[in-house]
Parts: structure tokens; sequence; C-alpha cells
């Protein structure tokens, strides 16, 4: 440790770092909801499936000491909560949003039962990618130690954004959220494609549950979430169901979430509460510039229960 | 305000389905049912392993368990608000606890207090509340450690392991123990080198674990090498400095398992003989004190033992102050002494021994700690 003093530079340093080690949850729950809701459903249940798939993963990892085999674990525990969302709502005059907070608290509640033997054991990590090999800096070297799992979010976020514009799964998904009846004069069974819809975003937003317990802060305790599930949910909002855009918000959310330690390192130490509230000052301004009481929120899949 | 009602619903629930199992009506309460001996009530605000605060309270309660005529009951994750006071109130009327510790620090001032009034009979000691007999109902108590002389020994090793002669402190919230620690910590490596100096980060909350890591990243960042912390769990912190080549000390409990190579020592809490005492005084029938502290010759603390990162020089002075500490009246926090800001916070010739009163109402941070309390 022969760290330089690097003052102020620690600022932008931590909040490029930050961005990118505390964006990765946001990032999966946000694209998994994307799916969701481009399909015309809300699942706000993803933090419960979020913190359960963390445990799961955590858990596969302490046993088996492979954390591809958590993530694996993760995934199916999430598609399992997912299928379980999209196969209630299919019952006529179901809520969707009320099924989704029931879940959220099922999926805590779980995940803090089964979790109770797995706070005290260490579990391996997940591998970072180092990319800080260019610069002799070991506080940029730190930054850019960069998770596997984020790379591959990125490059979903991307694939993503392609697809729904461009095959053939994509359309059929715009189709049923904008849609129903439309989609049934195509043939197409608006049910079955929301029950699928529901089961990937479920999947996502458990690897996200995967990256907080095996990567960063990579261990499972019970407020290891502390509400990104449902922040992520919001975040969707915010991207105006874009992929790319999702991945955008979780980036700035991640930074501005590594705004208030920062600046207390470098000195900058009264009222850091406020600091701590800029994520969700920032929402809430960019909410109200971009809304309007006129018309629906732009991008908005039009079976969405809220956008009706 | 509006009034409490006086039957809570679980007790509400217990005493009809007793009623209608037995065929009898109401007024044979829980009491009744109760079996002989004596219930004491632990509440805790997190998880009780949590390698922190809340285990090693339920190292304590454990260590009751063994004993005849005493039944412990627990209750974990009980927020700051008033679920504790619905928490106390079950415990007290459902399971007939006579004698309850709610442990966080939040449930003192209104919780325990209103439960208090609410029931003159049952006795309730807090865990850190700042307890006089003027303003507090006699039924009521207090009992800490002076974790602050763990601190200062923390300090000693850190100070010896800095390199940078930066050290950091992840805190919750400025109250007047953190900071008492944060100052221990930073006394105890300027006995070892005067230019050392200890950045603390606030987070806001007793248990975030995203924003401990983003502290400890944002603390090694500006050179800190050796971070210590003050949460209720610090496996995160110890585990993320770990990660990042920091050494780091440890608080609550041991954590050295978490980080072999990198723990120097810890400042660790030994409740069992708290509890043990105000149980046997219980059981003998005596008055239970209501205002009772202690520090590491009183065995309410203690220390982890010198990881191998600890050199012979700092192994020395360790111990020294250690055994100094042993003899009693130990001041930690001695004129003259400057806060933060440059105002004088203790006066040449002035020392404050860990028994000091005074410490427990601290509400600056002194000369050498870079952060705010606000």
């Amino acid at each position: 440790m022969d760290a330089g003093d690097i003052g102020w530079w620690g600022v932008p340093i931590a909040i490029v770092g930050g961005a990118i080690r505390v964006s990765t949850p946001f990032l999966f729950v946000s694209l998994g909801e994307t799916i969701t809701e481009r399909s015309g459903r809300i699942n706000l249940g993803l933090e419960g499936t979020l913190v359960f798939g963390a445990m799961t993963a955590y858990a596969v990892t302490v046993v088996t000491l492979s954390p591809w085999l958590g993530v694996l674990a993760a995934m199916a525990a999430g598609t399992l909560f997912g299928l379980f969302h999209g196969w209630i709502c299919k019952f006529p005059r179901v809520n969707d949003i009320a099924i989704g907070i029931a879940l959220m608290l099922l999926g805590t509640g779980l995940a803090f039962f089964f979790g109770k033997p797995f706070i005290q054991p260490s579990a391996p990590d997940l591998p970072a990618i180092s990319l800080g090999w260019w610069s002799d800096i070991p506080q940029v070297r730190a930054a850019l130690q960069i998770n596997v799992l984020f790379l591959i979010g990125a490059a979903l976020a991307l694939f993503l954004w392609w697809a729904f514009r461009t095959t053939r799964i994509g359309l059929v998904l715009r189709v049923v959220g904008d849609s129903s009846d439309a989609a049934r004069a195509m043939g197409l069974n608006p049910d079955t494609v929301r029950l699928l819809a529901t089961a990937a975003g479920g999947a996502l937003a458990a690897i996200g549950g995967a990256y907080l317990t095996l990567y960063y802060p990579g261990s499972w305790n019970e407020g290891v979430s502390s509400g990104q599930g449902l922040m992520a949910v919001a975040l969707v909002i915010f991207a105006r169901w874009n992929p790319l855009g999702c991945f955008a918000a979780a980036l700035l959310f991640g930074g501005a979430g590594a705004l208030g330690p920062a600046l207390q390192s470098v000195g900058v130490t009264q009222g850091y509460y406020l600091f701590y509230a800029a994520p969700y000052v920032l929402t809430l301004v960019v909410m109200i510039l971009t809304s309007s009481p006129g018309r629906a929120l732009a991008g908005a899949p039009g079976e969405l229960t809220v956008a009706k | 305000m509006t009034r409490q009602p006086s039957v809570s619903r679980r007790r509400l629930l217990r005493t009809t389905a007793a009623g209608a199992a037995l065929g009898l009506a109401a007024p044979f309460g829980p009491r009744q049912a109760r079996a002989a001996g004596t219930t004491i009530g632990f509440i805790y605000v997190g998880a009780k392993d949590d390698y922190g605060y809340n285990q090693a309270h339920a190292k304590g309660a454990a260590a009751l368990k063994g004993m005849k005529g005493i039944t412990v009951i627990e209750e974990e994750k009980v927020p700051e608000t008033v679920d504790v006071q619905k928490t106390m109130e079950s415990m007290i009327n459902l399971d007939g606890a006579t004698l309850l510790f709610p442990t966080s620090f939040g449930y003192f001032d209104p919780h325990m207090l209103a439960m208090a009034k609410k029931f003159p009979r049952i006795q309730f000691r807090h865990c850190g509340g700042l307890w006089t007999a003027d303003k507090h109902p006699p039924n009521t108590g207090s009992y800490f450690g002076y974790i602050g002389q763990g601190q200062y020994l923390n300090g000693i090793a850190a100070g010896h392991a800095t390199k940078s002669r930066k050290i950091g402190f992840v805190a919750a919230k400025p109250i007047p123990q953190v900071l008492l620690n944060i100052n221990s910590f930073l006394l105890g490596a300027r006995a070892v080198d005067p230019a050392i100096t200890c950045q603390v980060i606030f987070t806001g909350e007793w248990s975030l674990a995203v924003k401990e890591a983003e502290a400890v990243n944002a603390l090694i960042d500006q050179g800190v090498d050796v971070v210590t912390c003050h949460v209720d769990s610090p496996k995160v912190v110890v585990e993320t400095s770990a990660r990042r080549g920091a050494f780091v000390c440890g608080y609550h409990a041991d954590q050295a398992a978490l980080a072999p190579a990198k723990y120097l020592t810890g400042a660790e809490w030994n409740w069992a003989n708290v509890y043990k005492m105000y149980v046997e005084k219980l059981l003998a029938g005596q008055t239970l004190p209501n205002f009772t502290r202690g520090g590491l010759a009183d065995g309410f603390i203690k220390m982890s033992p010198l990881g191998p990162a600890v050199s012979d020089a700092a192994r020395k002075q360790f111990e020294a102050t250690l055994a100094d500490m042993m003899k009693g009246s130990f001041a930690v926090v001695k004129g003259p002494l400057k806060n933060n800001k440059g105002d004088v916070v203790v006066s040449s010739g002035q020392a404050f021994v860990e028994t000091a009163i005074e410490l427990e109402s601290m509400n600056y941070l002194v000369e050498g700690v870079i952060g705010s309390t606000s």
C-alpha cells in the first residue's frame, strides 16, 4: 500500500468506481423488470426475488464452493418466483401490483428464514477482471476491478435494446404489452407471453442478488439489499422502458451512491445526510421535469396497469 | 397521543385461544399459565449471529440459559420504533418476563421509558442509555462497558501498523458512544505517533452493507491503511478492508476468522459477566443496580488476541497499556485537548478516567480526526 495523496481526485474516481461496483444489482433488476413491463405487467416483487436470489446464491456457494453454481441456483429460484407471479396474474381480476407486494414480502421472509445458517460462513467470490493495468495509481486500479457480471449486464442491455427492436420475440413482447386484443388477433396468447416475460425478469433480478452476496459487498446478511430492488423497479420508469436507459440510470444511481462517502473522505463532512439523499432528489427532479399531466409517459407499454 | 390499548393483540389472541381450548373464560390469563421460575427477555435490533453488536449480546444471553430456574426469551430484528414497545408488552403479558434487556440504543427513549411507566413492577435494563435518577423511572436502568478503552488499544495497534499515518473509521451515527470510540482510536494511535490523523465516514445507519463497503473503499482511496468501525455488523468492513489490502481492527466481537492475515486486534464485549451479575442479584432477591458500568478491569470488555501482523514494538506498548488499564483509573481523554475545530474541550491538567460521566455526553471529535458530527 503505497498510495499517493490523490486528494480531490478521489471524488471522481470514487464516483466512477462506485458506479461500476454498486450499479450491477440495479442494472439486472431493472433489465428484468423492463422485459416484464414491456409485456404489459408490473412485478413489484423483484425486491423479494433479489433478496431470495442473494441468499440462494450465497448458500449454494457456501455448500458447493462454486460461485457460478450459486448464480445458476439464484436464477432458478428467481424463475420460480417469476412463474408464480405470472401464473397468479393470469386469473381474471387479479391485481399484478398487489401480487407483487405479496411476493416481495414472501421472498424476503423466506430468504431470512432459510438464510439464518448462512450469515456466519464465508463464501468464495465471483471473479473480477482488472482493467486498470494501464495505470500506476492504485486507486484507479481498484476502481477498475470490474466484475464479470457487470460486463454481462452491460452486454445484455445492448442485446435487449437490439432484440426489442429487431427480433420476432421482441416484437411479440411489445405487441402483447401494447394491446392484448391486437396480440390475440395475431394468434398470440398474452398470458403465456407474460408468464415467460415475468419468469425471465425474475431470473435476471436474482442475478442482481447473487452479485450482492457473491461480489459486492460480498456476504449475506439480512440488510444486504436495503431496498435496491424497489429502487430498480422505479428506475425502469426513469429509463422509459429502454434497456440502454436502464444501464445509464443504474450507473447514475451507483455513482450518486458513492458520492456521500467519497466527499466525506476528502473532508467535505458537513451535511452528509443530504449527499446520501442525492440519488432520490435526482430521480424526483427528472421525473418532475419529464412528466406531463396531459399524456401518458412516453414509451410506456399500453397494457400496463399504471399507464391505462 | 392516543391511549394505548391495555391488552395487546397477541395477548388477546392467546387468551381467547387458551380459553377456547380449555373451555374456560378469560380470568385464567397468561400469568397462571406460566411455569415457575424467572423469565428474562432480550430484544435485538438485528440478527443475533451478525458477527457484531447483536451477536455479542446473544452470547451473553446464551450464558444464562444453563442457569437453574431461568428462562431466556429472545426476539431479533425488532425496529427502534413502536414495534419494540409491542415486543416488550407481549414479552411481559404473554411470556411473563419480569426482567427485560432491550439492547439497542434507540429503544431507550421513548420506547422503554413508556413501557416502564406502564409496567412499574417489571424491571428494564437498557444497554448504553444514560440513566439518571431524577429523570427516569426507578424500575429502569442502564449498563454499558467502557469500550473506548478497547478502541484506544485498537489505536495503538493501528498506530504501529500504519505507514501512511492515516487511519480510518467507518461510523454509523454521531452519538456520544461512537464519538468516544473514534476519539479513543485516534488518541491511541497518537500515543504511538502524534502525526497520525483519523478519517471518519458516517454512513447514517447501523447496518447498511453497500454504504459501509463504499466507505471503506473511499477511505482506502485516500491512503488510509488501517480501518476500524462502529456499525452493528463489522463483517462487511473487515472483509472489504482486507480485500483492498488494508489492516483492520475489529469491534463488538472477534472477526479474526474473516481476515486472519490483516486482523490486528479488536475491542469485544463480554456481556455474559454483566447478565450473570443481574440474574444472580435477581435470584437472591436483591434490588438490581440502576446504573452499571465497567471496563477491561471489570471484565465487561476484552480484546481479541493480537494478529500475526502486529510487530513486537506494537505488542509491547499494547500489553503495557493494557496492564495500566487493568489497574483502573486510566484516562484516555486528558487535557490539554482541542476538538477538530480548534476549541479547547479538555483543559490542561484535566483528565477523564473511564468512569467519568462526562464522557457519555461527548459531542466533539478531537483534533486529528477529519470529520464532522453533523
